[in-house]
């Protein structure tokens, strides 16, 4: 799997010794608490160049789904793979994770920045203020992080994941509870990685965002993969009744 | 009554006039208490960010022996430490009993479990928010113990004048291990059980009024510390 072919997708520069991250895999995943199978033999295949979608109720296992494509979670079986390698923490430094509750760190906003460019990657480190006019964010660099509202510390936490330049951006629900105005900013906002070149992994259960970002649907239902297709035949023609029935606003139980 | 009256005037001209006794008294027991306090913060926030951080086997029972610590009688203390430094004790060699040495010691094992339980919480519920953050940020151990140390700052400052006032204020442990010897180991609270005892209560009450206005001066700080911390949304 790694040879050089799999990198025409990218706009990215990678440097050419470095492997290629895409496209991951998941082999037989499974999780586990107790006896409950919250994650059930999960075969994924993460290609690169298109914007990944995963969808599915409450408790379907969207965000473990994340946190095990992450590595933030151990899986009881099954591997995860990026790059025909098994993720490790080589892997989850050449990612970046934005939560739904953005974590920020109990400084200003400037500081929260200049943090995760101090852990010593190998991006090319920005100035803080450029990363912040990026996210609409500069006149805000002196103020304490905390002090901001909902949808602007969740763009901090999104530049702050950007700043890292990672191959691959996971996204758990970032927009749950924010208004359409700083969703907008925030889709936008990830559009625009895309763009360049960033691998976006992004679990919603807003329907509507689902259509505006994604190229591909993973749809989840009661930690099984049930569908996996393009986002134009997973809205037209939903194959299994679970989807079906989520599409339509139906209970899925 | 009108002694007591005079024992206040008597009191704050004593104050005022910054009596050279009274003076030697403050003094020492600052150094006492403020060295004890400096001491059980180098033991005791690391050890308490460390039980803050990490999972291990019979955590909660620590948890509970810290927290059952930090209500140690101080005369339990100064016994315990007495016992250790006296001629026949394990440490008996260092001639330490009677010293100023002898009450950091006593007074850093009262306040070091403080600390420690103290800052255990506050580090824990930061740890618990930052956790899932720095590890998908790939956060290396020490730049995340500093950075939780830093971030928390306010909160343990204020853990560190929770036990200063402790210290200070406290009697027992430093009676029996300084023995409370004119111009050597007298402090504060020493000095005022003494002179209370003699019926010098002019001289006790200028001790109790410096006490009572350093515990205001701390709790002051300690307001405005989390007052200025609110505001900064760093609490």
């Amino acid at each position: 799997m790694p040879d050089g072919s799999t990198l025409t997708y990218m706009s990215v520069p990678l440097p050419p010794a470095v492997a290629p991250m895409l496209p991951g895999e998941t082999r037989g995943l499974v999780y586990r608490v107790g006896e409950k199978r919250l994650i059930d033999a999960v075969d994924l295949a993460i290609a690169s160049g298109c914007v990944t979608v995963i969808m599915g109720a409450n408790g379907a296992g969207k965000s473990l789904l994340l946190r095990l494509l992450h590595g933030l979670l151990q899986p009881t079986a099954g591997q995860v793979l990026w790059g025909g390698r098994t993720l490790g923490e080589e892997a989850r430094r050449r990612q970046a994770m934005v939560f739904q509750r953005p974590v920020l760190l109990r400084r200003s906003v400037a500081a929260n920045i200049r943090f995760v460019q101090g852990l010593g990657r190998d991006v090319s480190a920005l100035p803080v203020a450029d990363v912040l006019d990026e996210v609409g964010l500069a006149d805000r660099a002196d103020q304490p992080a905390r002090l901001l509202s909902g949808g602007e510390q969740q763009r901090l936490a999104l530049a702050r994941a950007l700043a890292l330049e990672p191959e691959v951006l996971f996204l758990d629900e970032p927009t749950a509870s924010l208004d359409p105005a700083s969703t907008a900013v925030i889709e936008d906002i990830v559009l625009r990685a895309h763009g360049r070149g960033t691998k976006i992994i992004f679990v919603t259960h807003d329907l509507g965002q689902a259509r505006r970002l994604g190229d591909e649907v993973v749809f989840l239902h009661r930690g099984r993969l049930i569908e996996h297709s393009p986002a134009d035949r997973f809205f037209e023609q939903p194959a299994s009744e679970a989807a079906r029935d989520y599409l339509a606003g139906r209970l899925v139980l | 009554m009108q002694d007591f009256g005079g024992a206040f005037q008597f009191a704050f001209r004593l104050v005022l006039t910054a009596d050279a006794d009274l003076i030697e008294i403050i003094g020492l027991s600052l150094r006492v208490s403020l060295s004890a306090v400096g001491i059980a913060c180098l033991a005791g926030l690391p050890l308490g960010a460390a039980i803050g951080m990490v999972r291990f086997r019979g955590r909660t029972a620590v948890i509970i022996l810290l927290n059952a610590l930090m209500g140690l009688p101080p005369v339990v203390v100064g016994l315990l430490v007495y016992l250790a430094l006296s001629n026949a004790g394990p440490l008996g060699w260092l001639q330490l009993l009677y010293t100023p040495a002898a009450m950091i010691i006593a007074q850093t094992l009262l306040i070091t479990p403080i600390v420690a339980a103290l800052s255990r919480e506050v580090i824990e519920q930061l740890h618990d928010e930052y956790a899932e953050q720095f590890r998908s940020l790939c956060v290396p151990t020490t730049t995340a113990v500093g950075a939780l140390l830093w971030d928390a700052r306010y909160s343990l400052i204020t853990v560190a004048l929770a036990g200063f006032g402790r210290a200070v204020a406290e009697v027992g442990a430093v009676i029996i291990v300084g023995g409370n010897i004119d111009h050597l180991t007298r402090v504060m609270t020493t000095a005022i059980a003494l002179e209370t005892s003699k019926g010098d209560l002019a001289f006790a009450l200028a001790l109790g009024i410096v006490l009572m206005m350093i515990a205001l001066t701390v709790n002051t700080g300690v307001m405005a510390l989390r007052l200025t911390a609110t505001r900064h949304a760093y609490a």
